[in-house]
């Protein structure tokens, strides 16, 4: 099986954020980066895949110089080769951009499965996935838990809400979203990155994929910080005086122990 | 301009969210001085439809074909692409749900276009619709223009909007009446053939049941992220002790296999509204705040200011919660 997991560098999970002064996205100077982490879901799914059926699973990545990074442990973690778009955020703010760059990327790569992670930690539009689906003209289901290999296509165990599941059936070439949690991910070893370091990352432009900017059907203007709604009572300082504070506040006040 | 509201049912039986959807229409409509319908898709829906019928809107289409019956993304694209042709609504609403989030995409893509997912609030600026939506789990708001032509497309978040009550029984808040004439339905039946579903949907199941059952709990501590590693947990089982609480977590705990999935609170985990609520570590994902935020008293720990946990706190401490949770077990058995 040929497999294509598409995957995304976000800023860590663990970032202080501040807001650009321009207003319009955030603060990326002083910012570290990491895999989307239900990308790493879909990568770890398709190295499974890869080792139970055979084939290769290949790295799809579009963003500036900093995501070489990322595809260096796609690639250390097993992925076989990959594809770097190079492109500067202005298109990045957009999923159907991004999915267009993307879908481009693969028409010379005929896939037979396309992975990649239901929702992005930064964005997080949940759309990059079925639209790439869409362009490509290929089947898919969000939210995978399960995949498993048919005769001539897989069945897939979506979930749904309420702790509710779907088994859905379909022919390859399809796309899939992979939720998280579906198996423990692999780590990065240092044997990983050595071989990383001999395999193929192709680099191409938006350009060199001849796909053309569209103007955008949503315009993002204004980032800012939720306002508090809710009156919590918050503590602050030190933590034994915290502590007494609110254990108080909750015997007294709200009476809730 | 129009607004159409699309309602999610399954067997029958409605999505209570669409319900959501449906108030947010109205409302859209009155501030943009424009009319709301609503859309309702699947087989057999002509009671479904005609309940819509005394919701106060302009029309309500019951879009019927047999391959509506179980969903599937490609059926429901194909009929709602030739729906938006036939009603020329300027913005389409959804409920953001499972189900909207596996078909939406795509079908806005198949347009040109980009829905606004996962709205959680709007304003009209100078006759012009402004959503607001959530990135970085909550921690940022953006808003959101529709830009170029319409339709345009977006989605609300769970809870966005105070639901119109689905509840046929007795006299609905907004029955129809002299000044509200039961909507006209039109029957649609859009033009599907069955070479155009690829994905076979079959039955739907649940898992095994839970022995745990956080639905009953007067009490529930709930560790997140924060806790960096499996061997941590020990710290919040000890503060649960000290509360005679459950103990609950959120999506990643379960994910790393650190907690049971049975303990997951979330919107793929169980839905809770006990006594008091305290999540320690938890930034406060939407994914997590459904299945949580109708606890009666929440407390939120966390280093994170910012953190959108704080939004649905009555009480918080801001802090490292490796020196909080030890001191707040401290404070609880001196005050017994």
């Amino acid at each position: 099986m040929k497999i294509v997991v598409a995957i995304k560098q976000v800023p860590t999970r663990d970032s202080q954020l501040s807001i650009a002064s321009s207003g319009k996205w955030i603060e990326e100077a002083d910012l570290s980066y990491e895999i989307n982490e239900l990308d790493a879901y879909a990568l770890e799914a398709g190295l499974q895949l890869k080792e139970a059926h055979g084939g290769e699973v290949l790295a799809l990545c579009a963003g500036p110089a900093r995501v070489a990074q990322t595809i260096l442990e796609a690639l250390a973690k097993g992925a076989d080769r990959a594809i770097h778009i190079e492109e500067q955020a202005a298109t990045a703010l957009d999923p159907l951009a991004t999915a267009r760059l993307l879908a481009a990327a693969l028409r010379s790569e005929a896939p037979d499965l396309v992975l990649t992670g239901p929702q992005s930690d930064d964005l997080g539009y949940g759309q990059t996935g079925a639209i790439l689906a869409e362009l490509l003209g290929l089947p898919h289901a969000t939210i995978v838990m399960h995949v498993e290999k048919l005769d001539g296509g897989i069945r897939v165990k979506r979930e749904l809400e309420d702790g509710w599941f779907q088994h859905v059936e379909m022919p390859l070439p399809a796309l899939l979203t992979i939720q998280s949690g579906i198996s423990k991910l692999r780590y990065v070893t240092l044997m990983g990155v050595k071989k990383a370091k001999t395999k193929e990352v192709r680099r191409v432009t938006a350009a060199d994929l001849g796909v053309a900017p569209l103007a955008p059907s949503v315009t993002m203007e204004r980032f800012c910080f939720p306002q508090r709604t809710k009156r919590a009572q918050v503590f602050e300082g030190n933590p034994q005086d915290a502590a007494a504070q609110l254990v108080e506040k909750l015997r007294f006040e709200a009476r809730v122990i | 301009m129009s607004i159409l509201a699309v309602m999610e049912q399954r067997g029958g039986v409605w999505n209570r969210m669409s319900f959501e959807t449906l108030a947010a229409a109205r409302q859209l409509a009155r501030e943009l001085d424009t009319t709301a319908s609503a859309a309702v898709l699947g087989q057999s829906i002509g009671h479904l439809a005609a309940e819509l019928a005394s919701k106060h809107l302009e029309k309500v289409y019951a879009v019927e074909h047999a391959l509506l019956e179980d969903y599937t993304p490609d059926a429901y694209s194909i009929a709602l692409r030739q729906l938006v042709e036939l009603a020329k609504p300027s913005i389409v609403l959804f409920p953001h749900t499972y189900q909207v989030r596996d078909f939406l995409p795509k079908l806005a893509a198949s347009l040109g276009r980009v829905a606004v997912s996962d709205a959680i609030s709007h304003r009209v600026d100078q006759g012009k619709l402004v959503l607001t939506r959530q990135l970085f789990q909550g921690r940022i708001r953006v808003d959101a223009r529709f830009a170029g032509d319409a339709p345009h497309f977006a989605s609300l978040q769970a809870g966005a909007y105070a639901p119109d009550q689905p509840d046929p029984e007795g006299t609905p808040p907004d029955a129809a009446d002299a000044a509200h004439p039961a909507a006209a339905v039109e029957k649609f039946a859009p033009r599907i053939s069955p070479g155009e579903i690829r994905t076979r949907p079959l039955e739907l199941f649940r898992e095994s049941q839970r022995s745990v059952n956080l639905g009953a709990a007067e009490i529930i501590v709930s560790v997140g992220r924060g806790i960096q590693e499996a061997g941590n947990i020990p710290l919040i089982e000890k503060l649960a002790e000290a509360l005679g609480a459950e103990l609950g977590a959120s999506r990643p705990i379960c994910d790393a296999g650190w907690l049971p999935n049975e303990r997951q609170v979330g919107s793929s985990g169980q839905t809770v509204a006990p006594k008091m609520y305290m999540a320690i570590g938890i930034s406060g994902a939407i994914q997590h705040l459904v299945g949580m935020k109708a606890s009666r008293t929440v407390v939120a720990i966390n280093k994170d200011p910012n953190a959108p946990i704080f939004e649905v706190a009555d009480y918080g401490i801001v802090g490292d919660l490796f020196q909080v949770v030890p001191a707040l077990v401290e404070a609880l058995q001196k005050s017994k």
